[in-house]
């Protein structure tokens, strides 16, 4: 699914976050890539989007070059990936429903039917009692679960997210993880980075551990 | 519905929520002074259109003159290369067709006898015409000559000067209209910068993001037009009370026409097509500037 062979992501200010990585994630697999902050974890996630390209070496996602693809092809395989990022990136001008609803926008579903599957994807991560609230009035652990709703809402074939738990109480961020395993269990890829290696233990799964810019 | 149609329909509806109402009148405003003075124009040029403006003069003979000189003199301006057309208007034509007008009949029979002379109207060949006029009347025999279109030529060009300050003012305007449009998107992407970076991180097109704008902006330019025509109707239903009193001193029934449906039409159009390519023009300059990271 996840395919990186000899990677490296060099900054324009000459900062070299990735030397050289290379791992394969199978389709179905879960992997946590654990490393120390600035060890390049977010970095070697936002090549998997495009949101960064590498300097050398491939990226490849569900068969696609990632790093030579167009820029127009992008958002087609944005769509077929879930984020989840540090910061969430919600939108606060909108209710918790819409926030779902927004990337079924971009694809033109037919109303009722995106109205149907925002529902599900919010009653999956247990918010869809809340879905008229504003994100605001959501507590961390509830504005990351809404977060992890909008990433699965299009059934993305691959979940990806960047520290989902940090800033969060023990008993969140675990809950957190746990819709993750779900997600996981009923076929979807996922990676997770986190520094929190004690979480990562309990649960005995694939571990690609950074340091310095290569798998260690 | 097809995805396609429910995509359009959505940057619509999200464009028609954002449609400022000021924008509009601001536009509309500044549209009307061309589109009136447009309608205006039209106006005087239909009255001006109903005086002949060929070049044409009219040379009166003397009334003692004889029909034979009178003939000679013909045939000598027959001959003038800068004349193209002579016509003889014998007084006794010229009385029948003054008989014709109605209320003459009775002032010609109290006069007792023809007071019109023979006339010769000349249609000169180009634009010399007060030149030609002066001449003529130097020849013997010629009481007196009049370049009857002269005032209308005059009028014409006029209008026609008239004309080209529209112009340049509808230039200038639409330059305003396509720099104001610019503006409001550039505030409108502003405003949606999260949402705009957000939506490109997840998965939206360039073109889904762009649609909107360019909606927001044929929207926000067609309804200043809209704006413009019902600024010039009014405007124009007030001028011509005024205008109906004068031209009924004059025994004439003319009023300012509105705009016609086509001409109309096409102001919106051309407004909704200049707030297109403002929208254009700020899209493609701020858009690329928004990019995750």
């Amino acid at each position: 699914m996840v395919s990186f062979s000899s990677v490296a992501k060099r900054y324009a200010g000459g900062q070299e976050a990735l030397k050289s990585v290379s791992f394969v994630v199978e389709p179905g697999e879960l992997a946590f890539i654990t490393g120390r902050s600035g060890a390049g974890k977010s970095t070697l996630l936002k090549l998997i989007p495009a949101i960064e390209r590498p300097s050398s070496g491939s990226v490849i996602v569900n068969g696609q070059n990632v790093g030579a693809l167009k820029r127009a092809a992008i958002p087609y395989l944005r769509r077929n990936i879930g984020m989840v990022f540090q910061d969430q990136k919600l939108l606060y001008d909108r209710s918790v429903f819409d926030n779902v609803m927004l990337p079924l926008a971009f694809s033109g579903h037919a109303p009722r039917e995106a109205a149907r599957r925002a529902r599900a994807a919010l009653d999956k991560v247990g918010l869809l009692a809340r879905e008229r609230s504003n994100p605001i009035q959501l507590s961390g652990g509830e504005q990351q679960r809404l977060a992890i709703a909008r990433a699965v809402v299009n059934r993305p074939a691959l979940l990806i997210g960047d520290e989902p738990t940090a800033n969060l109480d023990a008993e969140s961020a675990a809950r957190i993880l746990d819709i993750f395993v779900d997600f996981n269990q009923v076929g979807v890829t996922v990676l997770i980075a986190t520094h929190d290696q004690a979480l990562v233990e309990r649960y005995g799964r694939k571990v690609l551990r950074l340091e310095a810019g290569r798998i260690a | 519905m097809s995805a396609w149609l429910r995509l359009h329909r959505q940057a619509f509806f999200s464009a028609l929520r954002r449609l400022g109402a000021l924008n509009a009148l601001v536009i509309g405003v500044a549209l009307s002074l061309p589109a009136g003075g447009y309608a205006v124009l039209d106006g005087l040029r239909a009255v001006a259109g109903r005086f002949a403006l060929d070049a044409q003069v009219s040379v009166f003979l003397r009334g003692d003159l004889k029909r034979a000189d009178a003939e000679a003199l013909g045939k000598a301006l027959r001959a003038d290369r800068r004349i193209a057309s002579v016509r003889f208007v014998s007084r006794e034509e010229a009385l029948q067709e003054l008989a014709a007008v109605q209320g003459m009949p009775e002032v010609i029979a109290a006069l007792g006898q023809n007071p019109l002379p023979d006339t010769f109207v000349v249609t000169a060949k180009d634009d010399t015409l007060e030149a030609l006029a002066a001449e003529l009347g130097k020849l013997p025999g010629v009481a007196h000559v009049q370049a009857d279109a002269a005032w209308a030529r005059r009028l014409a060009a006029l209008a026609g000067i008239g004309r080209i300050a529209l112009w340049l003012l509808s230039a200038l305007l639409g330059i305003g209209l396509v720099a104001v449009t610019f503006n409001t998107i550039r505030l409108q992407i502003l405003t949606q910068r999260e949402e705009i970076e957000v939506s490109k991180l997840i998965g939206a097109t360039d073109a889904f993001i762009r649609r909107p704008f360019y909606y927001l902006g044929l929207l926000q330019g067609a309804a200043g037009g809209a704006v413009a025509i019902a600024i010039v109707a009014a405007g124009l239903a007030l001028l011509n009370r005024e205008v109906a009193v004068l031209a009924e001193s004059y025994g004439s029934s003319f009023r300012f026409a509105f705009l016609d449906p086509g001409d109309a039409l096409a102001v919106v159009a051309f407004a909704g097509m200049l707030g297109w390519l403002g929208a254009h023009l700020s899209v493609s300059r701020h858009l690329r500037q928004i990019e995750a990271s």
